[in-house]
């Protein structure tokens, strides 16, 4: 189990049930769809930007345990950001799940996103916790069409 | 649900039981020995594609070790012995679904090929502006997609059986459906996502009164049922090696040769012709036509091979104990606090569809596999089952012949660890 213990910790458990920032944004600015047909995951992110800061972010969807935390624990942590930090964040958290960093390292860096380290075990996981960043990443771009992890 | 009493009509003598003996029929799987993370496997993902007992592998290696060659063309020795095998497949399939004749079983590569032949040859020759296609609203994509291709190049229009909440066709639905443009209607023996069993004799029956052909989908039947194809009186009726505890890469389209005479060839190319010049093409006869290049030669000696071992021990026995576990099964999984089986036909074989109220499929799917749970999570290639469900997708073990109780205890217990991490 201690693998299944590195993936669901209790952080993640914590924000599947208790989603953060899980509404609609009224006065967002931006706004993308995202789909993992994989496994059904849907995720809309909202943002709004002023000055190139996300001033404010949150989600609504339906996933996994993991995509689920993945989306409520990237909106506690993006605001205030500017869009540079905002893609550098993306870039560690990608490697981080991918298996591809130097931990320690890229873990102070994360902070919070570091819990999850785990899912670079299950290389099947990786597309859930990088969906609600791909449709960040498009709603920062004001991409129209729903990104697709596939 | 039916009872195993229920099914003994099927096929099986009534003596039949004693002799099925699932830890003997295990024995004959060599990958369930092994254990996945510390633990024993258990193989619960059968509708995705089944293990194969050894002498399918054995099959499979003696090809290839020692008649290798290709098949219709040398005189020498290997080819004919190849050519043989090959054809002698071809007959061991011809009665297993009891077709009249032997040159009615094309081979293809899977299910889906053998539906979008029928598409692309007999639908683009029959199918015309503003006809029509019936298929169900529990079809796997591979009967849906093919035909909306079709329609969209035909201008024709789908019509979609709709089903009630246990997963059920609604026959009354069906028949209000037909119309004069109604040119097909092509739906699934057993459905993939819900495991149920559709009344297709009465399906093909109400479709024969108006002159309409039928495509029976049989990927997730064979495994399961007896099929008579004759007795059954459909034009076409398509199905995979692979869950038939044969290789991958090998399908069985059988067509009524009436048919599949005047249907034009699906592809181009070497063995489907009988001659050839620049000006002039001549087919070859059936089931040649729509077999162009090298075939999946081994592949087709694994199926036949898979028969056989399905022959000795008998498809009925293996229905009987079958719908045991999966009653066992239902019941087991219904005490299971928040959670829901979807798809509750009163006829169901091997499939067992479920979610969890506060842990998502695909969460459940991997804390299962640490267990050493092997099930399938997702929408299986079927989202409009999981709109109609308004799920976006569930957990499904499937069952086959050398599945145990006790597999489905420790099922059981992952479930409850799963449950317990997420809720």
């Amino acid at each position: 189990m201690s693998y299944l213990n590195d993936l669901y910790q209790e952080v993640i458990l914590d924000h599947n049930r208790k989603p953060r920032n899980f509404r609609e944004l009224e006065d967002a600015n931006r706004k993308a769809d995202g789909y993992n047909p994989l496994c059904g995951d849907k995720v809309t992110v909202y943002i709004r930007l002023e000055d190139d800061v996300v001033k404010d972010v949150s989600f609504k969807g339906s996933g996994c345990a993991i995509s689920t935390a993945s989306a409520s624990l990237m909106t506690e942590t993006l605001k205030g950001k500017t869009r540079s930090e905002i893609a550098a964040l993306f870039k560690a958290f990608r490697s981080l799940v991918t298996g591809k960093s130097d931990a320690t390292v890229k873990q102070a860096e994360l902070g919070k996103l570091a819990v999850f380290h785990g899912v670079s075990e299950f290389p099947v996981r990786v597309k859930c916790a990088t969906l609600a960043w791909h449709t960040l990443q498009a709603a920062l771009e004001n991409q129209q069409e729903t990104v697709s992890t596939e | 649900m039916k009872t195993s009493r229920d099914v003994v009509s099927v096929d099986a003598r009534p003596a039949a039981r004693s002799v099925f003996n699932v830890y003997k029929i295990r024995e004959d799987f060599p990958i369930l020995r092994q254990k996945i993370h510390g633990k024993p496997l258990v193989y619960l993902d059968n509708a995705a594609t089944t293990q194969k007992p050894e002498k399918v592998i054995e099959a499979l290696h003696r090809f290839y070790s020692q008649y290798n060659s290709n098949v219709h063309r040398g005189v020498h020795s290997l080819s004919e012995q190849a050519t043989e095998a090959y054809e002698d497949a071809r007959s061991k399939v011809q009665r297993f679904i009891h077709a009249c004749h032997v040159h009615e079983i094309v081979f293809v590569r899977s299910t889906t090929e053998a539906i979008n032949l029928v598409a692309q040859s007999y639908g683009r020759k029959y199918v015309k502006s503003g006809d029509e296609i019936i298929i169900s609203a529990m079809e796997h994509h591979s009967n849906i997609v093919p035909w909306q291709m079709l329609c969209e190049e035909k201008g024709a229009v789908l019509r979609v059986v709709p089903i009630n909440d246990q997963g059920e066709l609604l026959l009354e639905e069906y028949e209000k459906l037909f119309n004069p443009r109604t040119r097909l209607v092509s739906v699934a023996h057993v459905s993939n996502a819900l495991g149920t069993v559709l009344p297709v004799r009465t399906i093909i029956d109400m479709a024969h009164r108006r002159n309409v052909p039928v495509l029976i989908d049989g990927a997730q039947s064979v495994p399961h049922l007896k099929v008579d194809v004759q007795q059954l009186d459909c034009e076409f009726y398509a199905f995979s090696g692979h869950k038939l505890f044969g290789p991958t890469g090998v399908g069985i389209l059988y067509g009524k040769s009436a048919l599949l005479e005047n249907m034009p060839p699906y592809q181009g190319g070497g063995d489907m012709i009988s001659s050839v010049t620049f000006e002039k093409t001549i087919y070859n006869v059936l089931p040649f036509k729509f077999e162009a290049g090298t075939p999946n030669i081994a592949g087709a000696i694994g199926l036949g091979m898979a028969i056989d071992y399905l022959d000795e021990v008998g498809l009925g026995n293996v229905a009987v104990y079958e719908q045991e576990l999966l009653c066992y099964a239902t019941e087991v999984l219904s005490t299971i606090p928040r959670l829901r089986i979807i798809g509750t036909a009163r006829e169901k074989v091997g499939v067992l569809s479920f979610v969890i109220e506060g842990a998502h499929p695909h969460d459940v799917g991997t804390v299962l596999d640490q267990e050493g749970i092997a099930i399938r999570t997702g929408h299986h290639c079927a989202q409009p089952v999981m709109d109609r469900f308004a799920v976006p997708a569930t957990a499904r073990a499937s069952v086959a012949l050398y599945n145990t109780r006790e597999e489905v205890d420790a099922l059981a217990r992952a479930i409850h660890k799963a449950i317990e991490l997420f809720c």
